[in-house]
């Protein structure tokens, strides 16, 4: 079957569609509406699905709509927007560092943004707000020296992955001395904070996730272009006309204020970075970083995992980290045995 | 430390000449030395200072003070770390060697990560609570993994970058999981994060005496197995013309890389950085010859590690830093210079 077709305009212009990554966006799609109303309808109260659908569309009862929208929705929309921005970060890097294991994961973003969340739960006792904000510095501070240090002209993608596997050591050594230092409470807070959690996000968390992605997603997507071409080599994207290191900062930036957003709004989500973009090329069969299918599979991903945490565990009993953990440490496995194979690592 | 002795880039070619053996020999004794000064120093700072009197006394005529109970309790922390030291500065050795990667690390490889892993699986959920039980778990863990990132790195041909990354994301698996039983089980949170930073001070004095066996055998191991990883270096072809056993050497190399750090990490917890940088530190004086280099390993990575434990005691009056956590601040660095200072066609 051919996949991609030609959509002309009587103007003169034409855009190629694929038709099978298209479909594969539209399923996932479907499917995170799906798993999210369903997930708003789990929990100590249990919703019927359609009675969750009138709810949002404004036709409940009162006590519905307190937990729907109050409680509920703002913690499912948490988990769209930090699955999604997981993914689209992943994607980046991966594409950037041309590796499949070269996602925030790995580089050691996630263990920096921990850091600065850590910093403010174990030395100041911080608000939420307070270890948000650490959690945001941490992953920036990290993602830029990460970035300097594999500075050396032009970043190289393996030097990139292994300045950041050094990063990530230093920054792993910093949290564990922060959990040493601090008294059991805290110790106990910062290491649920460290697996990743949804548990009790609200809207406050929804809007600055909101706008970030308004602003870098439509920014991202128009330099997918780019960074498709630089998926061949720097001097054929030179040959091309693409500004490699500029078009690579930017990008980088990118991704790494997504995965610090997401990680500060959640907590480091293991694995959903490294395996979102993985399957969504398995699914797509295209070549190409697959921006889109991989933040709408992020999205899916991150949604379905807190639902089958909910399930399995009972209501807030284990945080969605060690869900995705689990199964993306799993699925890491097997994704080194088979791209070995192949040879693509 | 060993100025005297020249860059040796001609090492390799000419053959030594008389009296670069006794420069060797010599650099070896100023080691000892060395490594005998930072003990000393490893018993005499801390919380409670002593003077090296106090020191003599407590070690070899007992002057019935507070001061002999300090060096007696510093004593074996010392003696840990100068056996775990040279534990894991062999094993990095005879990694990097197997692997013909400057960036191997039993850390890096994700080997300390293995038996971690397997270490709180066995307290966890089995049980063990005496080292010497949970020791055979962490030579599993250990081995497990060390197999499973060769594998996965390539086998033959495995470049530093695979391996480093099989090695990292191995171990991000393994930190998840160790998460999730951290999460579930409150008492293993209290006693775990504190072991899974790597530290000296265990607490026991029994540590020792339950795996130096362990350690002695794969110092032995480790140290016969210089000649044949000579050979190995110049290529599979010459070796095996050389009349090497390349499968015996690789899965001894295997063996005692694994039983230096399951038995290190079961004793102190995951350290790491000490296999990497010091085996590029000796290299630069004594040139690629593994006869000279795993002698010299053996001392002064207990120099870094007993200097790094010291520098934690320092720099965190009255408090400590766990050396685990000292060693990766200086190791990560180091780590970036070798990846910067390598040209990219070489990784």
């Amino acid at each position: 079957m051919k996949t991609n077709r030609a959509v002309r305009t009587p103007g003169g212009l034409s855009v190629r569609l694929d038709v099978r990554a298209l479909t594969v966006v539209v399923l996932l799609l479907v499917t995170a509406l799906t798993a999210s109303v369903v997930l708003i309808g789990t929990g100590d109260f249990p919703i019927p699905a359609a009675d969750v659908l009138r709810t949002l569309v404004g036709e409940g009862d009162a006590g519905q709509e307190f937990i729907v929208t109050e409680l509920r929705l703002p913690r499912v929309l948490v988990g769209l927007l930090v699955g999604a921005s997981l993914g689209l970060g992943g994607a980046l890097f991966q594409s950037i560092s041309r590796n499949p294991l070269g996602s925030p994961d790995v580089l050691g973003l996630g263990q920096g943004a921990t850091a600065g969340a850590l910093t403010m739960i174990v030395l100041f006792s911080g608000t939420a707000n307070q270890v948000t904000l650490g959690a945001l510095v941490g992953g920036l501070v990290t993602g830029f020296a990460i970035y300097a240090l594999a500075w050396k002209r032009g970043v190289h993608g393996y030097r990139l992955v292994l300045v950041g596997i050094g990063v990530s050591a230093i920054v792993t050594a910093v949290n564990g001395y922060l959990l040493t230092k601090s008294d059991i409470v805290d110790a106990a807070r910062a290491v649920v904070w460290m697996t990743g959690s949804l548990d009790g996000r609200d809207w406050d968390q929804v809007w600055p996730l909101l706008a970030l992605c308004a602003v870098l997603v439509p920014l991202v997507l128009a330099n997918s272009r780019e960074l498709r071409m630089m998926e061949m080599g720097d001097d054929v994207s030179y040959a091309l006309g693409v500004r490699v290191e500029r078009v690579r900062l930017l990008l980088m930036l990118s991704a790494v204020l997504l995965t610090a957003s997401a990680t500060a709004a959640a907590g480091p989500v293991g694995f959903v970075a490294l395996t979102a973009p993985q399957l969504a090329r398995r699914l797509t069969r295209s070549p190409g970083p697959n921006l889109t299918p991989a933040m709408v599979m992020g999205a899916t991903l991150l949604v379905t995992a807190d639902w089958v945490s909910q399930r399995a565990f009972g209501a807030d009993q284990l945080p969605v980290g060690v869900v995705t953990g689990v199964l993306g440490g799993g699925y890491l496995l097997w994704l080194l045995v088979t791209e070995r194979r192949a040879g693509r690592i | 430390m060993l100025v005297e002795s020249p860059p040796e880039q001609r090492a390799e070619t000419a053959p030594a000449p008389p009296n670069r053996r006794a420069v060797r020999v010599l650099g070896l004794l100023v080691s000892v030395l060395i490594l005998v000064l930072v003990a000393v120093a490893s018993i005499a700072v801390g919380a409670k200072e002593l003077s090296l009197e106090q020191v003599w006394h407590g070690l070899f005529e007992e002057s019935g003070t507070y001061g002999d109970v300090v060096v007696a309790d510093r004593l074996s922390r010392t003696v840990l770390g100068v056996l775990v030291g040279a534990a894991l500065g062999l094993a990095g050795t005879v990694l990097q060697a197997l692997t013909r990667n400057p960036l191997a690390d039993p850390g890096l490889l994700g080997i300390n990560a293995g038996a971690s892993a397997a270490v709180v699986s066995a307290i966890t959920f089995f049980g063990v609570t005496s080292l010497s039980g949970y020791v055979w778990f962490a030579f599993c863990g250990a081995a497990a993994v060390g197999a499973l990132v060769w594998f996965l790195g390539g086998s033959r041909g495995a470049t530093p970058v695979r391996l480093a990354l099989a090695g990292t994301a191995i171990s991000a698996a393994l930190y998840g999981y160790l998460q999730a039983i951290m999460i579930l089980d409150d008492a293993a949170l209290g006693r775990m994060r504190f072991w899974t930073v790597g530290s000296l001070a265990t607490g026991d004095d029994s540590t020792i005496e339950q795996v130096l066996p362990f350690l002695l055998a794969g110092f032995v191991l480790a140290l016969a197995l210089a000649r044949p990883l000579n050979a190995m270096a110049m290529g599979d072809d010459t070796a095996r013309a050389l009349g090497a056993n390349l499968n015996r050497t690789r899965a001894l190399s295997m063996l005692a890389a694994t039983v230096l750090c399951g038995a290190a990490t079961a004793a102190c917890g995951p350290i790491m950085f000490v296999g990497l940088m010091v085996p590029h530190v000796v290299r630069s004086f004594t040139g690629p010859d593994l006869r000279w280099i795993l002698p010299y390993a053996a001392i002064l990575s207990p120099v870094l590690l007993l200097g790094a434990d010291v520098l934690g005691r320092i720099v965190a009056r009255p408090a400590e830093l766990q050396v685990g956590i000292v060693t990766a601040l200086l190791g990560g660095p180091v780590f970036i210079y070798l990846v910067r200072r390598r040209r990219t066609a070489q990784l």
